[in-house]
C-alpha cells in the first residue's frame, strides 16, 4: 500500500471521480444497447414507443408481442444481469480486501457451492421454481454460517487461515453432496437442469426474480457503504486495525455477512456465475486504485457491465442458450492470467 | 406448397378469433386457439409426440437430429431449427427465439409434478402463450396421444395410433399371462461404451424392460430400491448378477463385448444373447422416453418370449415407421438399424 500523500495515491484520488463517472456513463450506454439487441426483431422506434407507453405517454400503440418481449423477457434480463454482476463484484471486492488476497472470490467461504447444493436439492425434489430459489438462498447462507461457526470454534490459530480452510473443506463437502444429488437425479429433466444451474444462466429470468433479489442486495450493500473507511483499515491486517481502534472480529462478521447475503441472493436467481467476483475487483483496482471508497463503486459498475456484456452474448450468439459460467471463464481466465503476469501489487 | 402456406395462414388468422379451453394432465385449465398451427415442443419427448401426430406443426427440434437420424426422417423435417429445451430452471431455449417463432402453443411431455407445473405457469404468465403439460408415463401413452390429438385437431390420427398402442399392450398382456415372476428373463441394460452404466429397477431409463415382461437385474436388491435413476456397476456386480440377456444401444459396446475379457465370460455373452437396440430416428428403448419406446416394447417382447410373441422384422418395423414416423424404410435403411 502506498503511504498516504504519496504522489501515486494523490493521483488515484483526484482521477478516480471522473473515471467512475465515465464508467457509469459507459454502463448506461451498454444497457441501452443491450435492450435493442436480441433474437426477436424489435426496432429502436418500437422500443421508444413501448417505453413511452410504459411511462403512460401514449397508450396502446405497442404490439402486444413486442411488449411481452421487452417488458417480460428482455428488460428484466438486462436488469438481472446488471444486478447480479454488481452484487458479485461488490462481494468479491469485500472478500479480497478482508482476506488481503487477490485470489479470493466470493465463493471462498462456500456460498456458491452451498447455494448450488440447495438448488440441486430443490430440483431433485421437483420443487416449484420459487422454492428452489429459496433453497439456493438458504443453502448459500447456511454454508457460510456453518463455516463461520466452525472457524470460531477452532481457537489458537490465525483466524483468517482457519476461516479459509473451513470454507474450503465445507465447500468440498457440499460439492460432494451436489455430485450425489446429480447421481440420484432423473437424467432427462433434472440432471440437465442441475448442470445448467451450476454453470449459471439468466435464460429463465422473470421480472419477479429481479424484485426478489434486489432488496437483499441493497441490504447487503448498506454496511459496505457505511463502513467503507473501516474496510480500508481491515486491509492492513488485524493488528494494525486493532491499534487503530476497531474490533476486527466484529467488523469481519458484519462484512462477511453482508457480502454473503448479496452473493446468495443473486446466485439464487442466476445460478453459479464464476469469475465476475474474482476478476472484476482486480480490474477496478487497476483503474481507480485500492481505496475501498472508490474501489467499491468502480468494481460494481465493471461487474455489472461485464456480466451484461457476457449475457448479451449468451442470448444473441446462437439460437439456444450458452451457460454464463462457460463464457465468463473464457473471458475471465485470459484476463486473470494477464493480471498475474503483469504482477502489479497494490492493496 | 404455396397454397398450403396461404391456407395455413388463413386458418391461423381466422382461428385466432376462436378459443377453447382444455384441461391438461396436471389438471390445469388452459385456453388454446381453436386451430393450433405452430407448436413449440418444450423437450425431446414432447417433440417426438408432436412429430408422430402432426409433424407439420413442429417449429423445431429441441435437439437437432444427428446425420444418422436424419436418414430416417422425411426431408421436410430434417432441416428444422434447433430450438433448445424449456424444461427446468436451466433452459437451453432462448425465450426470444421461442417468441419469434410465434407459437400458438407450448407443451411438455413427461413429468407433471411440482416443478413442471410451476415452470409452465410462470412461462405462460410471462409470454402469454398457452402451455400444456402432458403426462409422459408409459401406461398413459394412449391417453397422451388422444389428448394431444384433440388439441391439435387430428383426433382421427391420434385414435389410430392410440389403438395401435393399446393393441400392442393387450398382445403383451396375453403373452405374459401365466408367466410367474421367477420365470421371466433377467435382463441387464448396458449404457455407454463401457457397458457399466445402467438404470436401476423402476427408473425411467429401464422401465420398458419390466413393461415387456423382463426383470432388471440392477437394483433388484431391496436395499437399493429407494434409489431410482442411473448408476454405475462394477464388472464384478454384472458377473454376479449373471443376466439371461444384455440389451444395449451403444454400438461401440456391442462391437467389443464379444472379445472383451470382462464381458466374454458372462453366460449371456457366451450364448450370444446380447442385443443391439436401434436408435434412429429415435431410440427404441429410451432417448427420449416418449412414443418411440412403443417400437422397443414390441421388440423386447419378441426377444423375451420368442414363442409367444413374434416380430416379423421386415413387415412390422416398416409398418411402425410408416405409421408413426412418416417414412418408408428401404431394405438398406432397415438393415442399417442394427448394423
Amino acid at each position: 500500500m502506498n503511504p498516504p500523500g504519496s504522489p501515486e495515491r494523490q493521483r488515484a484520488r483526484t482521477a478516480a471521480g471522473p473515471i467512475i463517472g465515465v464508467l457509469a456513463a459507459g454502463l448506461l450506454l451498454l444497457a441501452l444497447f443491450a435492450i435493442t439487441v436480441g433474437p426477436y426483431p424489435v426496432s429502436v422506434d418500437q422500443i421508444f414507443v413501448a417505453l413511452l407507453d410504459y411511462a403512460g405517454g401514449s397508450a396502446g400503440l405497442t404490439d402486444a408481442q413486442v411488449e411481452t418481449v421487452l417488458f417480460s423477457v428482455r428488460i428484466p434480463r438486462v436488469l438481472a444481469a446488471l444486478l447480479v454482476g454488481a452484487a458479485l463484484a461488490a462481494a468479491g471486492t469485500v472478500y479480497q480486501g478482508l482476506f488481503r488476497n487477490p485470489l479470493v472470490s466470493p465463493d471462498i467461504l462456500g456460498v456458491s457451492t452451498g447455494a448450488g447444493l440447495g438448488a440441486a436439492l430443490g430440483i431433485l425434489l421437483s420443487m416449484p421454481v420459487v422454492v428452489t430459489q429459496g433453497f439456493a438462498f438458504a443453502g448459500g447462507l447456511g454454508t457460510v454460517a456453518l463455516v463461520y461457526a466452525v472457524a470460531t470454534a477452532v481457537r489458537g490459530h490465525d483466524p483468517m487461515l482457519v476461516l479459509v480452510l473451513a470454507g474450503v473443506v465445507l465447500g468440498a463437502l457440499a460439492g460432494a453432496c451436489i455430485s450425489l444429488v446429480k447421481i440420484l437425479a432423473d437424467p432427462y429433466d433434472q440432471l440437465p437442469a442441475i448442470t445448467f444451474w451450476l454453470l449459471g444462466s439468466l435464460a429463465g429470468t422473470q421480472p419477479d426474480d429481479v424484485w426478489s433479489a434486489l432488496p437483499f442486495v441493497v441490504v447487503g450493500l448498506v454496511p459496505l457503504v457505511l463502513l467503507r473507511w473501516r474496510m480500508n483499515l481491515m486491509t492492513l491486517g488485524d493488528e494494525e486495525a486493532t491499534a487503530l481502534g476497531i474490533d476486527p472480529r466484529r467488523l469481519r462478521v458484519l462484512l462477511v455477512a453482508a457480502a454473503t447475503l448479496m452473493t446468495a441472493s443473486v446466485v439464487a436467481v442466476a445460478g453459479v456465475v464464476g469469475w465476475v467476483g474474482l476478476v472484476m475487483p482486480h480490474i477496478a483496482r487497476l483503474v481507480v486504485g485500492p481505496n475501498f471508497d472508490r474501489l467499491l463503486p468502480a468494481a460494481m459498475i465493471l461487474g455489472a457491465g461485464y456480466l451484461l456484456a457476457v449475457d448479451t452474448i449468451a442470448r444473441t450468439m446462437a439460437d439456444t442458450e450458452t451457460p454464463l459460467g462457460i463464457l465468463t471463464a473464457f473471458v475471465g481466465a485470459p484476463v486473470f492470467l494477464w493480471l498475474l503476469a503483469t504482477g502489479r501489487r497494490s492493496w | 406448397m404455396r397454397n398450403a402456406v396461404i391456407l395455413a395462414t388463413m386458418l391461423a388468422v381466422t382461428g385466432a378469433a376462436d378459443a377453447r379451453s382444455v384441461t391438461d394432465s396436471a389438471g390445469r385449465t388452459v385456453t388454446i386457439p381453436e386451430t393450433v398451427q405452430q407448436v413449440y415442443a418444450a423437450g425431446p419427448p414432447a417433440a417426438v409426440l408432436l412429430y408422430v401426430l402432426a409433424p407439420d406443426r413442429l417449429i423445431g427440434w429441441p435437439r437437432a437430429p444427428s446425420r444418422e437420424d436424419e436418414r430416417y426422417l422425411p426431408e421436410a423435417y430434417q432441416g428444422l431449427p434447433e430450438t433448445g429445451r424449456l424444461t427446468g430452471r436451466g433452459n437451453t431455449a432462448n425465450l426470444e427465439v421461442v417468441l419469434r417463432a410465434k407459437p400458438d402453443l407450448i407443451f411438455d411431455f413427461g413429468a407433471v409434478r411440482g416443478a413442471h407445473v410451476s415452470l409452465a405457469d410462470r412461462l405462460q404468465a410471462q409470454t402469454g402463450i398457452p402451455y400444456l403439460l402432458i403426462d409422459g408415463r408409459f401406461e398413459h401413452t394412449a391417453a397422451a396421444l388422444r389428448l394431444m390429438g384433440d388439441v391439435l385437431g387430428v383426433s382421427e390420427r391420434a385414435e389410430e395410433l392410440a389403438v395401435y398402442v393399446e393393441t400392442l399392450l393387450a398382445e403383451l398382456a396375453d403373452a405374459l399371462a401365466g408367466i410367474p415372476e421367477e420365470r421371466r428373463p433377467r435382463v441387464y441394460l448396458a449404457r455407454t461404451a463401457s457397458g457399466l452404466e445402467t438404470g436401476l429397477q423402476g427408473s425411467i431409463n429401464t422401465e420398458i424392460i419390466e413393461r415387456a415382461g423382463g426383470r432388471n437385474v440392477a437394483g433388484a436388491d431391496p436395499d437399493e430400491r429407494s434409489r431410482r435413476g442411473l448408476t454405475q456397476m462394477s464388472a464384478e456386480q454384472v458377473i454376479l448378477a449373471d443376466p439371461d440377456m444384455i440389451i444395449t444401444w451403444d454400438r461401440e459396446f456391442y462391437a467389443q463385448v464379444w472379445g472383451s475379457p470382462l464381458w466374454s465370460p458372462i453366460d449371456a455373452v457366451q450364448r450370444g444373447r446380447v442385443f443391439l437396440a436401434p436408435t434412429s430416428p429415435f431410440g427404441w428403448i429410451d432417448r427420449p422416453p416418449s412414443i418411440n419406446r412403443v417400437m422397443g416394447l414390441r421388440w423386447l417382447g419378441s426377444l423375451f418370449y420368442p414363442d409367444r410373441m413374434q416380430l416379423d422384422w421386415r413387415r412390422e418395423v416398416r409398418a411402425f415407421y410408416r405409421l408413426f414416423y412418416h417414412v418408408d424404410l428401404t431394405v438398406e435403411l432397415l438393415s442399417r438399424l442394427t448394423d
